[in-house]
């Protein structure tokens, strides 16, 4: 008798890569469901199209690899790739600057570093930074929430947004709808003590920001459901809204900074939910020691709000995340758990 | 010297030892001013002079250089040259001369040019080291220039924007306009682009030598 040489962990999850992204996938709902009711159909619209580029980009990418392709798309991680860059784009975004983000995301992010689980940097946060930085004006069209300004018109139909995105036979329909967003205003009005802007300006909501308020709850109550399904741990979430809420703390409450936001609107306003839960959880691009993704989640909280504060760009969860992704193997090195009955690391260098 | 090792001295610096895309050597000036055709030709002729003469003089003087101190040597000549290229186009293209800046200055620390002096001009004939330095040269303008050509057309939807500013007045009209209503792709004419375009153009070269070499073997292997 032969005894066959397994390593540990000897228990196996019935979980695999497919299912968890299915669960993923199904998180996501209740941020789509607000950003849809706040912001119109244009959201749903981008994801199916994002969605539907993710897949023909992965099929060909598959092709030209020679892997096999029915194999790596029942992985539905390029199907997360696309809802995830829908769900993060301005819900009246033109086709090609979703086309040319998940082409960038699939292509060169993912399948440039060898696809699944080889990619060192998120793809859908490169397929966010790269459009960012080359159609400003395009990503920072947010259309206004619904109901926020007076005598606006209500916010477009279906068929309407569809038009406006992919402005087939007509012209885009108009662009009056959009407005700057909380974060923006902050941006604009450094100057301005808090109480002149909450309050008076429309965009700012109970504790957020207008509607993104709701998302933001919406990506927390899927977030919150992935966590009891024990799809990622505690500690990168839990560091980065930490790291948010103590800076703004100590800078707004402590310092009395007027213009800088309370904390309740760091955790409400931008992309802060979506990036805590769904980004900066990826478990291919993140540190993946216990330690090590608590110091990953405290850098980016820490790097969003110093870049929301004093940066040049309204929110940074992309930029916070893709600068982290390049020191998570770092964070990994120096933050080894021990093996039982093995000193420290640094210990046992020491003696030697 | 016999036509055979010229035309391997061209093959070299033109493609089979490109000191860009072989090499890899001097990416900086590369990266930086290869956001429009104008600035890399511009670039690259100069680049081209400066290796063509600091060739030619070295290989003139190699008999007097003291291998020791040789390296210190180079630069002088190589910085020597360099000024004479930034004065004359500080007096013949002074705009192109404000655009490109430091890097003009800066060719003096190209790889490309101290390579050759140690590698080929310090060991070869005058006209060896001169044909080396002008096929280098052009080696390193023509992917300059390719580089330059991807990211302006990608950038802005156009090529051969401002030719008049190294070229005479009228090829002002050689802008060629490819797309209409271009929305512009900032992202290839900042620095990410120049890296994503010039790691294609490197597995491109890549991918074209391999393809060579697989129908040589092939050939030979059908000869035997």
């Amino acid at each position: 008798m032969t005894l066959i040489n397994i390593s540990s962990p000897h228990v196996a999850s019935d979980g695999d890569a497919g299912s968890m992204m299915r669960l993923v996938l199904l998180a996501t709902l209740p941020g789509l469901l607000m950003l849809t009711y706040w912001f119109g159909w244009g959201s749903l619209i981008n994801i199916i199209w994002a969605v539907l580029l993710a897949l023909v980009f992965e099929t060909l990418s598959l092709l030209l690899r020679g892997r096999p392709v029915g194999f790596y798309l029942k992985d539905y991680s390029a199907v997360l790739t696309g809802v995830l860059l829908g769900l993060a784009l301005p819900p009246l975004a033109p086709w090609w600057v979703t086309l040319v983000g998940v082409g960038f995301a699939i292509i060169i992010a993912k399948h440039f570093f060898g696809g699944l689980g080889h990619n060192p940097f998120n793809p859908a946060m490169v397929g966010y930074v790269v459009l960012l930085i080359s159609f400003p004006v395009e990503m920072t069209s947010w259309v206004a929430p619904r109901d926020l300004v007076d005598g606006q018109p209500a916010l477009l139909s279906f068929s309407e947004s569809f038009f406006q995105i992919f402005p087939v036979l007509t012209q885009p329909l108009v662009d009056g709808y959009t407005m700057a967003t909380a974060l923006d205003l902050f941006k604009q009005h450094q100057g301005d003590l808090i109480h002149q802007s909450v309050g008076v300006r429309a965009a700012f909501g109970y504790f957020g920001a207008a509607g993104w308020e709701w998302v933001n709850l919406g990506y927390l109550v899927g977030g919150l459901f992935l966590l009891y399904r024990r799809v990622f741990t505690w500690h990168a979430p839990l560091g980065m809204l930490g790291a948010l809420l103590l800076l703004s703390l100590i800078f707004h409450g402590l310092l009395n900074i007027d213009s800088i936001g309370s904390p309740l609107f760091h955790w409400f306003s931008g992309a802060t939910m979506l990036g805590a839960f769904f980004i900066i959880t990826d478990p291919v691009t993140s540190a993946t020691s216990l330690k090590g993704r608590l110091l990953y989640g405290i850098a980016i909280g820490s790097l969003i709000f110093v870049i929301r504060s004093w940066g040049n760009y309204p929110d940074a969860v992309a930029f916070s995340v893709l600068l982290m992704n390049f020191a998570a193997p770092f964070l990994d090195y120096y933050t080894q758990p021990r093996s039982f009955g093995q000193a420290a690391i640094y210990a046992r260098k020491e003696k030697d | 010297m016999a036509t055979d090792s010229y035309r391997d001295l061209a093959a070299n610096g033109l493609w089979n030892n490109n000191p860009v895309l072989v090499q890899g050597l001097g990416l900086c000036p590369l990266l930086a001013v290869t956001g429009s055709v104008v600035n890399a030709l511009g670039l690259g002729l100069a680049t081209t002079a400066v290796l063509t003469g600091s060739n030619i003089a070295i290989s003139l003087a190699r008999q007097q250089i003291p291998d020791a101190i040789r390296l210190p040597i180079f630069v002088i000549i190589i910085a020597s040259f360099t000024s004479c290229i930034e004065l004359l186009m500080n007096a013949y293209t002074f705009e192109l001369y404000e655009i490109l800046g430091l890097f003009i200055p800066l060719i003096v620390t190209n790889c490309v040019i101290l390579g050759r002096a140690d590698v080929c001009a310090s060991r070869v004939r005058v006209f060896a080291a001169a044909f080396d330095g002008l096929m280098m040269g052009l080696g390193f303008t023509l992917v300059l220039v390719l580089l330059g050509s991807i990211r302006e057309l990608l950038g802005t939807g156009a090529l051969f924007n401002n030719m008049q500013l190294l070229l005479w007045p009228e090829t002002a009209n050689w802008t060629l306009r490819l797309v209409e209503n271009y929305n512009g792709f900032l992202f290839a004419i900042l620095p990410p682009g120049a890296f994503l375009v010039t790691g294609l153009l490197i597995a491109g070269k890549n991918l074209v030598t391999r393809y060579h070499e697989k129908r040589s073997v092939i050939r030979t292997e059908s000869f035997e």
